[in-house]
């Protein structure tokens, strides 16, 4: 087997055993990169000297025993809206093309204490608002399994590197289901965790009160070891929760036996692609069969996340940008006459098409006159979402669906009728509204070949029952 | 000739600058001073990814203030961000409060000549100071120092309860007086830990309905504030005489023209969409917390004035200009507790401390010498080991250069001199080598021992004991 196709647990495990050298899996990875990246386009940043650089001090320290952490060594790609030290960081956009942060993400850097090798950083949705990566200002990504359909987005620079052995495992955010949803289109494992649990500090917001940072892997394991190294308790997060222990590996040797797991009937309604429903079906199945109990029910308000979450992350996502203004850093326009004029003209110049559409919606939803109607009345939304999730907590230890209504679009397709791509995120964004975990996992694929996903959704803090479920699935779908 | 007889109705934003030692969302050091942006860190200077967290002392110092003039507490509490552009503010939007400003329905007590009445307070709530812009003529360019940036502001919003300049500053020196003992701020107008902006309108005597108001910005000190309160009261009443409106606009103060000039009408007023922060948790303040900081609250000028008329037998002017300052009120009770004498004490505060503060041109807090010191001066003194023209000469060089009395005046050789002998000799001396003024006394001119004794404490270079020189000389007179 190919040292790119490892899993990044079995490459850890390699490490360890001086099988394969850190240095060997950084070229294994540029290998693999040269071979799919002209194609793929997962990168937007590729630091091939600093990741030989950073091999050669890993090694040292494993070799000594002083790293003995199941990723140590084991190289990762990271989202582009994660800032690394020293490491151009540019949201996708224009507005960042030049920006070097003077320091680097609290993930980034639990990252690092376990011994990650960062290999560079990945393409997204311009500023993280897209479900294509076709917003970047660097261009578009590509689906690894068919060059013609999009990734997913918005993490799908860091899907498509995961699914084409491009890195081991990847760093993405999720504000709507920027991990689950490129996860799902390419194929790969993907969380979002609690709300809470990864730190934000270091992240460029887009939606703070949805924004997570998550781990996207080959599979189930690689993404609970990945979890486990990225979640702390941090003080310059005031939102972060610290919790005494995380115990994300153990829950892989738990079984599902005797679970009780919960599939809402409005998620499988109209709207959802036939070969999809059939998945989240068979994967019921596959629970049922390993003694999970599962039944329908109703979650009621799904129609409403929508409008809920695109109203709560622009009103956001327009005042977390309004810092980029061509005053400190980042993009300035050339000429300029006073003031003003250098806002506009950086402003207009710096930001893409949807990142602007946005930035306008959230503006509108809070200015007076209309933050009751619309802006208070998400938030209100969101409040009674969480109340359907908590009640359907206390009967079910797991929600199972699907984490696109369809798989892969063309690429292209999306971008034509954003309302309808909008509408692609319906059972992602009630997650980040409630704060849930959640994630999603392969299962299959439809008839022209493309993956398809199946989410488990988990109460505030289960992510163990998550990722026990999940990997529950795995094992059972490869038995099949 | 004015014709109606019009009211002034004024109501008051005063900003306080938090004594804290960091800043309200970060670790920055909140000192004055500094290096341009030497006190920044990514948090104050709005780097992407960066996340405030709140410094629990400014809730402290809120609360303190806010117990101190009689609000009520929002136990439920959150920040609000006022979105707008500026460089000076490296978000684009302010921490703020408006929805549940901390502190809400106060009021404190003035008395003027008219006799006392309560100001009501609107709310207080906390928020972040901006950074400051430097204009450049030179290079024709602006420059941004971020030191002060992400400092702790107090802002208490008074309703429109004062009528006169008198009460308004009243109403100030009483904020200052409580803020000042709570020692949450140093509030120096000069320096701008206190600013005031004053919302004015005027009515005809006797009508219920207020007018239009305007808001005067830039008022260096409680001069500019009585000036500006006259200036804007004149430019009303003329403008309604004239058969014109009042426009509701923000002005700026001209202190030195002694005039205004609009900054911006409500017609361009900005809209700040305000919104709650997501970066910043919900602050719940128990009932645990508030008993707390009612515990640590120390005696206010207004409970300390009436206890020192109780307590102490000294003029109720003095009680009154010794309070005015926490400084001078510690270091009486101080001194007082140490050497008993609170009539000397407030003496030495009342008539040489004021003096050289004067003269210095020195405010209260900058005092170097200690009650100890103080305390013992006034001792020796009162022991007659001293007498009162070297006691003050002592004090002078305490004032300067903070001796320690006792070793000064032994170092000095300056105690009074009350061997008989000794002074017998001088006085004899002195007698003879003015034999007119003998004469003259002994001829019944009473008027002519004072000379006699100046030239015999000039002859002991002011050592000699007054009251022994005295009966001495009558008593040689006599005899000779």
């Amino acid at each position: 087997m190919k040292i790119a196709e490892l899993t990044a647990l079995e490459l850890g495990k390699k490490i360890r055993d001086k099988e394969v050298s850190v240095a060997e899996a950084v070229k294994a990875c540029m290998e693999q990169i040269q071979c799919r990246e002209e194609q793929v386009r997962a990168y937007v940043t590729i630091d091939e000297a600093g990741a030989l650089k950073r091999a050669e001090k890993v090694q040292k320290q494993i070799d000594d025993k002083t790293l003995t952490n199941p990723l140590a060594g084991v190289p990762v790609a990271v989202k582009d809206n994660i800032c690394t030290r020293g490491l151009r960081t540019t949201c996708s956009s224009k507005m960042l093309e030049n920006f070097k942060p003077a320091y680097s993400a609290e993930a980034v850097k639990n990252l690092e204490k376990a011994g990650a090798v960062i290999l560079g950083k990945t393409n997204m949705d311009e500023f993280a608002m897209g479900s294509t990566t076709e917003t970047s200002a660097y261009g578009v990504t590509r689906n690894p399994r068919n060059p013609e359909h999009v990734p997913g987005g918005s993490s799908g620079g860091s899907c498509a590197a995961v699914a084409a052995n491009e890195c081991f495992y990847a760093l993405g955010s999720d504000t709507g289901g920027s991990i689950r949803q490129p996860s799902s289109f390419c194929g790969v494992t993907g969380i979002k965790p609690t709300y809470g649990t990864v730190s934000r500090y270091g992240l460029i917001a887009y939606g703070s009160s949805l924004d997570q940072i998550g781990p996207i892997g080959k599979d189930v394991a690689d993404c609970a070891a990945v979890l486990e190294a990225i979640a702390s308790g941090d003080k310059k997060d005031s939102t972060s929760v610290a919790r005494e222990r995380y115990g994300f590996m153990e829950a892989l040797k738990k079984d599902v036996k005797g679970m009780k797991i919960g599939i809402p009937g409005d998620y499988l309604s109209a709207g959802l692609d036939i070969e999809v429903k059939e998945a989240v079906l068979a994967a019921a199945a596959v629970l049922e069969s390993q003694g999970a109990v599962v039944e329908q029910f109703d979650l009621s308000l799904v129609e409403y996340a929508i409008p809920a979450y695109y109203v709560i992350a622009s009103a956001e996502a327009s005042s977390n940008l309004s810092r980029f203004d061509g005053v400190k850093y980042g993009y300035r326009t050339e000429q300029y006459e006073g003031l003003h004029s250098m806002y506009k003209k950086s402003r207009s110049e710096g930001f893409g098409a949807e990142v602007k559409r946005r930035i306008m919606l959230g503006s509108f939803v809070l200015s007076s006159g209309y933050y009751d109607a619309y802006y208070l009345k998400a938030l209100k939304t969101k409040a009674l979402i969480k109340r359907a999730f908590d009640k359907a907590f206390e009967k079910y230890d797991l929600i199972l669906g699907p984490t696109a209504p369809t798989t892969a679009p063309r690429l292209g397709e999306s971008l034509r009728d954003p309302l309808k791509m909008y509408l692609g995120d319906i059972y992602t964004v009630s997650v980040n509204l409630a704060g849930l975990p959640a994630m999603n996992v392969p299962f299959g694929c439809d008839t022209k070949g493309l993956p398809i996903g199946v989410q488990l959704i988990g109460d505030c803090g289960s992510e163990d029952r998550i990722i026990c479920g999940g990997y529950a699935l795995e094992q059972g779908r490869r038995a099949q | 000739m004015m014709s109606k007889q019009y009211e002034k109705v004024i109501g008051l934003e005063v900003h306080v600058e938090l004594a804290t030692k960091t800043k309200i969302f970060c670790g920055c050091s909140a000192e004055f001073g500094g290096e341009p942006n030497t006190h920044t860190c990514p948090v104050c200077s709005g780097m992407p990814g960066s996340l405030p967290v709140l410094n629990k002392q400014v809730v402290d110092y809120a609360l303190a203030v806010g117990l101190a003039t009689n609000c009520r507490i929002h136990q439920y509490c959150k920040f609000d961000r006022k979105n707008y552009f500026y460089p000076d503010n490296p978000q684009n939007y302010q921490i703020s409060q408006l929805y549940l400003p901390i502190c809400y329905e106060g009021g404190v007590e003035i008395e003027t000549k008219a006799g006392k009445k309560t100001i009501g307070i609107h709310e207080i709530h906390m928020e972040e100071d901006a950074g400051k812009l430097i204009h450049d003529v030179w290079e024709d360019c602006s420059l941004v120092d971020y030191n002060r940036s992400g400092v702790p502001l107090l802002e208490i919003v008074s309703e429109p309860d004062m009528r006169s300049a008198e009460e308004v500053m009243a109403y100030l020196e009483k904020l200052r007086l409580i803020i000042q003992y709570l020692g949450a701020s140093d509030c120096k107008l000069q320096e701008g830990s206190m600013r005031a902006d004053v919302n004015l309108s005027i009515r005809e005597a006797g009508v219920k309905e207020l007018g239009t108001r305007t808001e005067m910005k830039n008022l260096n000190s409680f001069k500019a504030i009585a000036r500006a309160i006259e200036g804007e009261y004149a430019r009303q009443v003329e403008l309604l005489e004239e058969g014109k409106k009042v426009t509701q606009e923000t002005r700026r103060w001209d202190d030195n023209k002694e005039s205004s000039y609009p900054m911006r009408s409500k017609e361009d007023a900005q809209d700040y969409r305000y919104f709650p922060d997501p970066d910043l948790v919900p602050i719940a303040i128990n009932d645990q917390w508030i008993a707390e900081i009612k515990s640590r609250q120390p005696e206010l000028r207004t409970e300390k004035l009436e206890r020192y008329k109780k307590e102490f037998d000294i003029p109720d002017y003095d009680a009154k200009i010794i309070t005015e300052s926490k400084k001078l009120a510690d270091i009486f009770e101080e001194t007082t507790a140490i050497c008993k004498k609170p009539k000397k004490v407030s003496n030495w505060l009342m008539v040489e401390t004021l003096r050289l503060l004067k003269e210095r041109g020195m405010e209260p807090e900058a005092i170097r010498f200690t009650p100890k010191h103080l305390a013992s001066l006034i001792q020796l003194a009162e022991a007659g080991t001293v007498n009162s023209t070297v006691a003050k000469e002592v004090f002078e060089e305490m004032f300067d250069t903070n001796i320690d009395p006792e070793a000064y005046i032994e170092k000095k050789g300056l105690k009074t001199v009350h061997n008989e002998d000794t002074l017998r000799r001088v006085v004899e001396g002195v007698i003879a080598a003015n034999p007119q003024s003998a004469a003259d006394y002994r001829s019944g001119k009473e008027k002519a021992i004072g000379f006699l004794v100046g030239q015999t404490m000039k002859e002991m270079e002011g050592k000699a004991n007054p009251v022994m020189v005295n009966q001495l000389l009558r008593e040689l007179l006599k005899k000779i």
